[in-house]
């Protein structure tokens, strides 16, 4: 046997403060009624930092001082000039890529190589990418008429954008919001995740090196108070939010009628597409990447598996055979592959979803796993037998389970794939080029991967169709929610 | 976890009675999706082997080297000083393992059999008009037959790439045949002598594609041979991560139909400690350690063992020693 010795990644490159206040106005303050929480790191349970409570009297400040930098500074300010802090922003992340990195697996619990090699390029990708877009905006295919009251001959910003992010991918979902709103001209007032606020005040620090003016970008911390104080303040242009649907529905309710423009990006469940002609161990690989990356923590994940019944037998073996090379642990360790559930919520969640599956009659496997004693896990798993009935086929799990159902036509496959109030993704294995294009122009998905699973580009929009929320995040398409047009 | 089939054992001798009974078979093997292929090869190389691990796999990674001189300066003098190396690596620590085998010319292998009689260390030679190929029938199985005779008990022949881009399986698997026969005809006489293992050298770089890799894979392998070779190190393009990844999954599923075991030795290229413990990380995780075996996987390669050496001894005495300290065969 060839064992792997630990290979773990050192945490001294971070530097932990006891405890963190809200980022307002380029300071971090405390909040008026001094209340906090505590952030943990899921692998172990221990107590990270002490975070600050953010109230509505925060809110309220925060979003004060984003309008103040709007109207005074940014939002006169030159795209050109708004680019140079931007390409700043992008270079420093880079530069501080490891810290980040090592900060993200700790408090959120997904593997180091994980969040080395996908979160931090990504997210300095998606800052460089929008820099460029700052000083182009009349060249983004929304017209160069003036619309708001400051007139020019540029498409103009909102003004004040307030951003709720999810705890999945904290710094990415972070670098989703904050790049396109500041290239267009806006300022932000930003809630991370109560499960996972490190690397957005680290973020903050970050504002602040690079003379960031103040006011421009916001942090507030908190739970989902704090978020409803955001997205329901009076002097909020703008509301964009990530997370799960029925959070999403109440931030629709709470702004129907006003004048802020909303964009979500809500759950998902879905399919992931193995025809009888499929490259067999690359789609193997595509259906791992599919539900085990970050956990199966992620709204786009290929959580049902359609494969096509002639080749069912044969596909589940080699998964199988695969998943049992999965590495489960220590998420610094360099050679781990799935980490930490985010939280004890979350892993109740999973265990309540897969004891349905099981209950209803489908069967559960997972290859022999050790889990550690201490933190939040759960091993991969599979359930066969599924059918579209089956409360796990049709609920989104947020978990590494992957629900396998079989179909025998591809009109079968587009028909079972669409029978989702979500749609958010989709992915089809198939050597056949014209069978690819067929399939997806019947799917009704935001992103169709073909021969890939969950490969994401700053140029790319993102978005999705039905109950997975609307407007895109990412590319040109991606502007269209920060401006006025 | 070893490669398990969970159908019946399949008979597929009758295969190459037939042209289009191959070609059916071959083309009807999945396809490779090439940049699923290059993407999952990469994220096996991003593993992080250190300590006791990466002592471990340098001794196995020393044991599997094929060390190869194929020169047309090769004299006996220069094989005899690279067979003495191969069973003592590292002449100032005996615990150092020999590497697997030493792979010469035919003409050099008598040379090289006086060096290594008895040792255990194997004796390859390359055979079947290497590296072209492009000889008649006749002298390939001659030049077999001769390196066998002199006492290799390992044969690296070359396929006919000609006849495979063409599309001439039948060919191309007859001449194998043919070969193999050629290895063990000199068994005849000769009692209680094994006969030679043939490692099939398929050229992957002049095979170009993924799906010719695993076509070929599962050809040579159909015809009888006991290893697949991706590369003669004599083209631009040897042996890579993915190309061996491909050959890797043939060989396991080969197995999982037929219940037979072939090995996998990528040639050329490899030539430091960190790539070979990639490779080795990839066939733990493809094919399991039934295949982290000499019997079953080895680099083509000469001067990959000198950089085994010096990480050995850097990981043993705690200081890189310089170039100077090791020999240079």
């Amino acid at each position: 046997m060839f064992e792997y010795a630990p290979a773990p990644e050192s945490r001294s490159v971070v530097d932990l403060k006891p405890s963190y206040g809200l980022f307002i106005d380029g300071k971090f303050v405390d909040p008026a009624d001094g209340g906090s929480f505590k952030s943990i790191n899921p692998a172990s349970e221990e107590v990270l930092a002490e975070i600050a409570e953010g109230g509505a009297q925060d809110v309220d400040r925060a979003v004060r001082a984003a309008r103040k930098a709007y109207d005074k500074v940014w939002g006169p300010m030159p795209g050109r000039d708004r680019a140079k802090y931007l390409f700043r922003i992008a270079r420093i992340i880079q530069e501080r890529s490891r810290e980040l990195a090592v900060l993200e697996s700790l408090d959120n619990g997904k593997p180091i190589k994980e969040s080395r090699d996908v979160d931090l390029p990504l997210v300095a990708a998606h800052f460089f990418y929008y820099a460029g877009w700052a000083d182009k905006l009349e060249y983004a295919g929304f017209g160069r008429r003036p619309t708001s009251q400051h007139s020019g001959a540029y498409p103009q910003p909102l003004g004040v954008a307030a951003q709720v992010i999810p705890w999945n991918f904290p710094l990415l979902m972070l670098a989703w919001k904050i790049a396109p709103a500041l290239a267009a001209g806006n300022t932000v007032v930003l809630k991370p995740a109560e499960t996972t606020p490190l690397t957005a005040l680290l973020f903050a620090e970050i504002c602040q090196q690079a003379d960031l003016p103040a006011g421009v970008v916001n942090i507030v911390t908190g739970a989902g108070e704090t978020g409803r104080a955001l997205v329901e303040h009076a002097d909020v242009d703008k509301v964009a939010f990530t997370g799960s649907t029925d959070v999403g529905r109440a931030i629709a309710r709470a702004v129907a009628g006003s004048r802020k423009k909303l964009t979500l990006e809500l759950g998902g469940k879905a399919a992931n597409i193995v025809f009888d002609d499929a490259p067999v161990d690359q789609a193997v690989e595509g259906i791992v990447n599919g539900i085990f990356f970050n956990q199966g923590h992620v709204c786009c994940a290929g959580s049902r598996l359609l494969v096509q019944e002639s080749v069912a037998e044969q596909v589940l073996e080699s998964l199988k055979r695969r998943m049992a090379q999965l590495r489960l642990g220590d998420p610094l360790d360099k050679n781990t592959d799935i980490g930490a559930i985010n939280s004890a919520a979350q892993l109740s969640r999973i265990r309540e979803l897969t004891e349905a599956g099981a209950a209803e009659g489908a069967q559960q496997w997972s290859p022999p796993c050790e889990l550690p004693e201490r933190g939040f896990w759960f091993a991969p798993t599979i359930f066969t037998g599924v059918t579209q009935a089956h409360r796990i086929a049709r609920e989104e799990i947020f978990g590494p389970v992957l629900s396998v159902l079989t179909f025998r036509t591809p009109a079968e496959a587009v028909e079972k794939a669409n029978n989702t109030p979500y749609g958010l993704s989709a992915g089809i294995w198939t050597e056949k080029g014209s069978r690819i294009l067929w399939t997806a122009d019947r799917l009704r998905a935001g992103v169709v991967w073909a021969n890939t699973f969950n490969k994401f580009d700053p140029t790319s929009p993102f978005g999705g169709y039905k109950e997975s929320g609307y407007g895109r995040e990412g590319g040109r398409h991606g502007l269209e929610a920060y401006l006025n047009v | 976890m070893t490669a398990t089939a969970t159908s019946a054992r399949s008979d597929l001798s009758e295969l190459g009675r037939s042209e289009t009974a191959l070609r059916t078979f071959l083309h009807g093997l999945p396809g490779v999706d090439q940049v699923g292929a290059e993407q999952r090869a990469a994220q096996l190389g991003t593993r992080s082997i250190k300590t006791t691990a990466k002592a471990e796999a340098i001794d196995l990674a020393i044991r599997m080297v094929d060390l190869t001189t194929l020169e047309g300066a090769d004299t006996p003098g220069k094989v005899r000083a690279l067979a003495a190396k191969a069973l003592r690596p590292d002449p100032a620590d005996p615990s150092c393992p020999h590497v697997g085998a030493v792979c010469v010319y035919p003409s050099m292998v008598p040379y090289v059999a006086e060096v290594l009689r008895g040792s255990g260390v194997h004796l390859a030679s390359v055979a079947t008009s290497f590296p072209s190929g492009q000889a008649p029938l006749e002298i390939k199985l001659a030049d077999t037959r001769a390196a066998v005779e002199a006492g290799a008990d390992e044969i690296d022949m070359v396929i006919n790439r000609g006849a495979f881009l063409a599309g001439r399986y039948a060919e191309v698997y007859d001449e194998i045949v043919a070969t193999k026969e050629a290895c063990g005809s000199a068994d005849a006489g000769r009692q209680g002598r094994p006969r030679a293992h043939l490692k099939v050298i398929l050229e992957t770089g002049e095979l170009a594609t993924y799906d010719n890799v695993r076509r070929a894979s599962w050809l040579a392998m159909l015809a009888g041979a006991d290893f697949i070779k991706t590369s003669t190190g004599k083209v631009p393009v040897a042996a890579t991560l993915p190309v061996t990844l491909v050959m890797l999954e043939a060989v396991r599923d080969f197995r999982a139909a037929t219940g037979r075991q072939v090995g996998v030795k990528p040639a050329g290229g490899i030539k430091t400690t960190k790539d070979a413990i990639k490779y080795l990380v990839m066939v733990n995780e493809t094919v399991g350690p039934d295949w982290l075996h000499p019997d079953w996987f080895r680099f083509g390669a000469s001067s990959l063992l000198n950089d085994l050496l010096m990480q050995r001894t850097k990981l043993t005495t705690g200081v890189y020693a310089g170039p100077d300290y090791f020999t240079l065969d």
